[in-house]
């Protein structure tokens, strides 16, 4: 039997580097020995975006992207077909779940330098996923076709609308209507299973290529690929991926898993902040809600928004707080990649970052008043002034020292 | 730990504010989609009083059955008269735009009604009829301001109306507030035994709202157990693996 098994891997082999992406990617990879907690965020949107595909695939086959009968369909997978509100809770609360491990994600790269030299393509990889996930998200936000549906998708449209000259032409083009309708839902649909997972899987890969070529950072920021055994070039503080965080990892997703399902079958609708009540109103043009806020994760770049005055600088300043994302690898001036041996100056920035961006995702969440329109303001300045004030107090952090191996 | 922290002080006012959101504070309707009489009791009152206007289109008879712990044929006998079949689902006959001609507005569908404005809402909502001899069904509502919805179960509670008075709280400021009492003192009993009406009726429709709860409940903890017991074994098979990790 093993030298059937044998004789088909060298045939393989010989036609397709099956053993060479193994041992590149998962046997002979070497990641560093010192991950910890932040470090099962990686694999975890890997399997969430796996499961989403999955999930998605079993929806879209009793799902109706027509604007007469979405809402139905929706609640005939709840309640017709055959564990249809599972996989569709899963597919629900597994879009914020989603967003939850890439936040985790994202901020363990800010605490430990992963975006600095020689890995910043890995972060501007990881930024367009990111971008990806929030068109995605606002895509499929849309296909239940509830009142928050209709009039989250109008809101976030008509931002399109403010850009000058184009701009009412560009929405109505986006459309395919000059309000959000059938015709809107149909190609929403089609851009939500088809264009973005696409593009989503793509990058996903690409992101890992890359970070397979230049090799994981870890919560010391030090290079372990500095440090090898001089025989078999092995890195000294590497352990191959395959198996030992493969085993970690499968640890890591039972725990996940537990914590996932405690949503999905005891609170799906997470109070309102997954599945909002007014969208189990089918949606209705001629019924504007009283107060229309997109889901938890848009929340703070909504707030951004509504913080500016104007409304197309409101948009400007949306953007450029997703844009000056991009930049983190260039702004970010410090000897050192850790927070470990990072001074208190950055740490003082990173909490007030911290405050300013959940402070945002609170206000984007309420009709605006006027104590709640200053605190916007605070914060957005705030948020602003984490990244443009980077490269001068990343400068004159007061940093420690880094040592030459990695420490537990 | 510090976002854990953080998440939860903001968080906090958020669920704080969603809770008395329209004015008027909402009654606790302390409702168990398990209790099975009240299921049933809440089934009759929606089809015989609601169902004239009311469709719950999501929702089939036979599942409805299954769930409520009732026969087909006591379904058929006791909850269906319009000669529909088991399998179907609760449609009614009334045509919408002559129902838009005599309420001013096409009564909705409330197969999600109890998900989307919440059991309190509901609860308070079908408490709170009162007479107003300025609204063309002589009544109005406190939850819901000039509702298109006559008083249809008003024979089991008795009328009510709207008394004003004003308070003054504890920083000294005058409020008007309105309170419903019973027109007839003697209505005083059903009155009583009408919240428990209420109290089915709004359980039944959070049933018919998601009728997948009773199935999420009882295969929730099944699920997480398996996930417990595959977590030890995970976690051990990593310990194993990693004892030469120095």
């Amino acid at each position: 039997m093993s030298k059937v098994l044998t004789a088909s891997l060298e045939w393989i082999d010989a036609r397709f580097p099956l053993s060479k992406m193994w041992n590149e990617h998962l046997a002979q990879y070497y990641a560093p020995k010192n991950f910890n907690f932040w470090y099962y965020f990686g694999s975890l949107a890997l399997m969430m975006l796996i499961l989403q595909i999955v999930t998605g695939i079993f929806l879209a086959t009793n799902y109706k992207p027509d604007a007469d009968l979405a809402f139905a369909s929706v609640e005939y997978i709840m309640r017709d077909v055959d564990y249809g509100w599972l996989i569709r809770y899963m597919h629900s609360v597994g879009a914020s779940f989603f967003f939850i491990v890439v936040y985790l994600h994202m901020f363990r790269a800010l605490m430990y330098g992963s975006y600095k030299k020689p890995r910043e393509l890995i972060w501007i990889l990881g930024m367009f996923i990111y971008l990806c996930l929030m068109a995605e998200a606002f895509l499929g936000y849309l296909l239940p076709w509830g009142q928050m549906s209709y009039w989250g998708a109008q809101v976030i449209l008509s931002i399109f609308g403010a850009i000058p000259v184009i701009g009412n032409d560009l929405a109505i083009w986006i459309r395919g209507d000059f309000v959000i309708a059938d015709a809107t839902l149909n190609r929403f649909f089609v851009f939500h299973v088809v264009l973005v997972p696409i593009i989503l899987l793509a990058l996903a890969v690409v992101h890992i290529i890359a970070l397979h070529e230049v090799g994981s950072n870890n919560p010391d920021g030090v290079e372990i690929k500095k440090n090898k055994d001089p025989k078999t070039h092995i890195p000294v503080d590497g352990i191959p991926f395959h198996p030992y965080y493969t085993v970690k990892d499968i640890m890591g997703v039972a725990f996940f898993l537990i914590i996932f399902s405690l949503v999905i079958f005891y609170a799906p609708d997470f109070f309102g902040f997954f599945l909002e009540k007014n969208n189990f109103f089918p949606a209705d043009p001629m019924k504007t809600p009283e107060h229309i806020e997109p889901l938890w994760y848009f929340t703070p770049f909504y707030a951004i928004l509504r913080a500016v005055p104007d409304k197309f600088l409101g948009v400007v300043a949306m953007g450029g707080s997703i844009a000056v994302l991009f930049l983190l690898p260039w702004l970010d001036r410090s000897p050192v990649k850790s927070i470990r041996y990072k001074g208190w100056i950055f740490k003082l920035a990173l909490l007030l970052f911290l405050v300013s961006f959940f402070g945002l995702a609170y206000l984007g969440m309420h009709p605006p008043t006027e104590i709640r329109t200053f605190f916007a303001r605070l914060f957005s300045a705030m948020y602003f002034g984490f990244f443009i004030l980077m490269p001068w107090y990343s400068k004159i952090d007061p940093t420690k020292p880094v040592p030459e191996r990695v420490t537990h | 730990m510090r976002r854990l922290i953080l998440a939860l002080i903001l968080f906090l006012p958020a669920s704080i504010a969603l809770a008395n959101e329209g004015g008027i504070e909402l009654q606790k309707a302390h409702t168990d989609i398990n209790d099975k009489a009240s299921l049933q009791a809440g089934a009759k009152l929606f089809v015989n009083y609601c169902m004239g206007c009311h469709s719950i289109k999501y929702s089939r008879y036979q599942r409805m059955a299954k769930d409520l712990g009732l026969s087909d044929a006591e379904v058929m006998k006791n909850l269906m008269f319009s000669g529909d079949k088991i399998g179907d689902t609760m449609t009614i006959a009334m045509n919408p735009d002559d129902a838009k001609r005599w309420f001013g507005v096409t009564p909705p569908d409330l197969s999600t009604i109890a998900r989307a404005r919440g059991t309190d809402w509901l609860y308070t909502y079908l408490l709170s009829f009162y007479l107003d001899p300025k609204r063309p069904m002589g009544v109005n509502n406190l939850v819901f301001k000039d509702v298109g919805m006559p008083h249809v179960l008003w024979d089991r509670q008795g009328w009510q109306k709207a008394v004003h008075e004003t308070v003054t709280d504890a920083h000294g400021n005058k409020h008007e507030v309105i309170k419903l009492e019973l027109v007839d003192k003697a209505d005083e009993a059903k009155a009583k035994s009408y919240r428990l009406d209420v109290l089915n009726l709004v359980n039944f429709l959070d049933y018919a709202g998601e009728p997948a709860k009773l199935q999420r409940y009882s295969l929730g903890w099944k699920v997480i157990l398996f996930l417990a017991i595959f977590f030890i074994f995970a976690y051990l098979l990593k310990k194993e693996y990693w004892r030469d990790v120095h």
